[in-house]
């Protein structure tokens, strides 16, 4: 990582700086933070169409006659249910159960899996699987290799079938396809961070400013926004997705995160298994809880949470959430108090505000076509 | 951009004196590098603002950012205003959405700030 060095770029960096983004320093990465503004560009993403470079994230292929075994041991989820051409949303953990990180699971071929992780998280991740290979298995750290584009949004699918001859109505949500966008071979999977249909786009970064720019073109009459991490934050917190460094990190286990839809306890021996089980037999003592702010008053990571005077938590992620109009946030709770309804205060900046546990996500699409 | 009869806090605040009374707020600078801006934390009137200390905080969609007072003195008043529409501030940061009133019990203090040319050059400094 360049940790205390120059950020990297990506290669869209260039085309950032002309469309008049605001760039700032995440994971160690100079990305655009927002263009036109956070809320107009998550309003775009929820009614029309909005256009990410994610090229920042990690990339890790698998690959050889036991890939799968070393993919089911790193992972949490059940890789073997995967069809080719099918995703899964995973975690890596430690021996003690915490994160290692949260990813993408996809299967490409019997013999070959293609990660994506978190930026910050890459070489940590490859590190950790290479330690555990122990198998007739390849990791090879593909990040260079790849620029990652997102479209997301209603008109998503309207935007890059102008762009493809790839049959888009045929990838199923969280499967993905081998295919082209504007003559280029890119890998487009149907999933996202935004609670939005929509693809992402796993390409050459040669390839990249051109068909982000043919990407902005083509979605012009629908509307389309290009989009900054503002608004990609945002608009996953609305959807209740975690972020690593937020809800989930080392410390934290995927059951307190609500995350055990993704540990699959049955499915054979996998890095953590022991400790999730002696926890169980414990009990969750804490738990993930979404909360929303009864004043105008911002809730922030990082902030103490209060019951009845007494410290009982923290904010994992927290914020105005545009589409909703209310002041959203994730809190970690006693698990006997995360109950929905349950009245909290929020302790900001220094003076206590009230908030109310309630359902997640905060914001869930209406599926129309899956 | 910045009015020329104002003086500016290296943190993007301003004032503007009307006799012995400071009419404070943030520039505009400061509201495009917050962005939409969503609730603002003021003083309460007879709060005592210390030139350079925290006397509120401007809350965006994308953060929040403490806002400094550029005065010493007694708050005799604060911008109601801000309470229902917050996103004056992103429209007009150098009038209508002026923050508070302080009358200043230090006027000397004035000297230690920028004028509009120093925080101009500031600003293109830091973008």
């Amino acid at each position: 990582m360049s940790a205390g060095g120059e950020p990297r770029r990506t290669p869209l960096y260039q085309l950032h700086r002309e469309l008049g983004a605001r760039m700032v320093e995440f994971a160690g990465w100079e990305m655009p933070v927002l263009y036109s503004g956070i809320v107009e560009e998550h309003l775009a993403v929820r009614h029309a169409v909005g256009l990410f470079d994610v090229s920042h994230m990690g990339e890790i292929e698998i690959r050889g006659p036991e890939a799968l075994a070393l993919v089911n041991l790193v992972t949490t989820n059940d890789a073997s249910r995967l069809r080719i051409g099918q995703a899964q949303y995973s975690a890596m953990l430690y021996e003690h159960g915490g994160f290692v990180d949260d990813l993408l699971v996809h299967k490409v071929a019997d013999d070959h899996y293609f990660l994506c992780v978190n930026a910050a998280n890459q070489e940590k991740d490859y590190r950790h699987i290479c330690r555990y290979n122990r198998f007739r298995a390849e990791v090879e750290f593909a990040s260079e290799r790849y620029a990652q584009l997102a479209v997301q949004g209603p008109r998503a699918p309207d935007t890059l079938s102008r762009l493809t001859t790839t049959d888009l109505a045929a990838i199923r949500y969280y499967h993905f396809t081998d295919g082209e966008v504007a003559g280029a071979p890119a890998r487009i999977a149907r999933t996202g961070y935004t609670g939005e249909d929509g693809f992402e786009l796993y390409l050459a970064p040669t390839e990249a400013p051109r068909i982000f720019r043919e990407l902005l073109r083509a979605g012009e009459e629908f509307g389309i926004r290009p989009c900054g991490l503002g608004a990609r934050n945002t608009l996953r917190l609305e959807a209740r997705m975690a972020l690593y460094g937020h809800e989930i990190d080392a410390s934290i286990r995927p059951a307190e995160a609500g995350l055990d839809w993704i540990v699959k306890a049955d499915k054979g021996d996998f890095v953590g298994r022991e400790a999730l089980r002696r926890l169980a037999t414990e009990g969750v003592r804490r738990s993930l809880a979404g909360f929303v702010m009864r004043g105008r008053q911002v809730a922030r990571d990082g902030y103490p949470v209060y019951v009845e005077g007494r410290a009982v938590g923290w904010v994992t992620s927290g914020g105005p959430a545009p589409y909703l109009n209310k002041n959203i946030g994730l809190c970690y709770l006693p698990a006997e108090l995360a109950q929905v309804g349950r009245v909290i205060q929020i302790g900001v900046r220094g003076v206590p505000a009230e908030a109310e546990v309630v359902p997640t996500p905060f914001y869930r699409r209406r599926r129309l076509n899956q | 951009m910045y009015p020329t009869d104002y003086k500016y806090t290296r943190e993007h605040e301003w004032v503007k004196v009307e006799g012995d009374v400071g009419v404070i707020g943030i520039t505009f600078h400061a509201q495009q590098a917050l962005g939409d801006i969503v609730y603002v934390e003021l003083p309460k009137v007879g709060t005592q603002a210390v030139q350079g200390k925290t006397i509120g905080a401007v809350e965006s969609v994308k953060a929040v950012s403490d806002i400094y007072s550029p005065v010493s003195g007694e708050v005799i008043e604060v911008n109601e205003a801000l309470a229902e529409t917050p996103e004056l501030l992103n429209r007009d940061p150098h009038g209508a959405a002026w923050l508070a009133k302080i009358r200043l019990s230090a006027p000397e203090e004035l000297e230690k700030l920028l004028d509009a040319e120093q925080y101009q050059a500031l600003v293109a400094e830091e973008s």
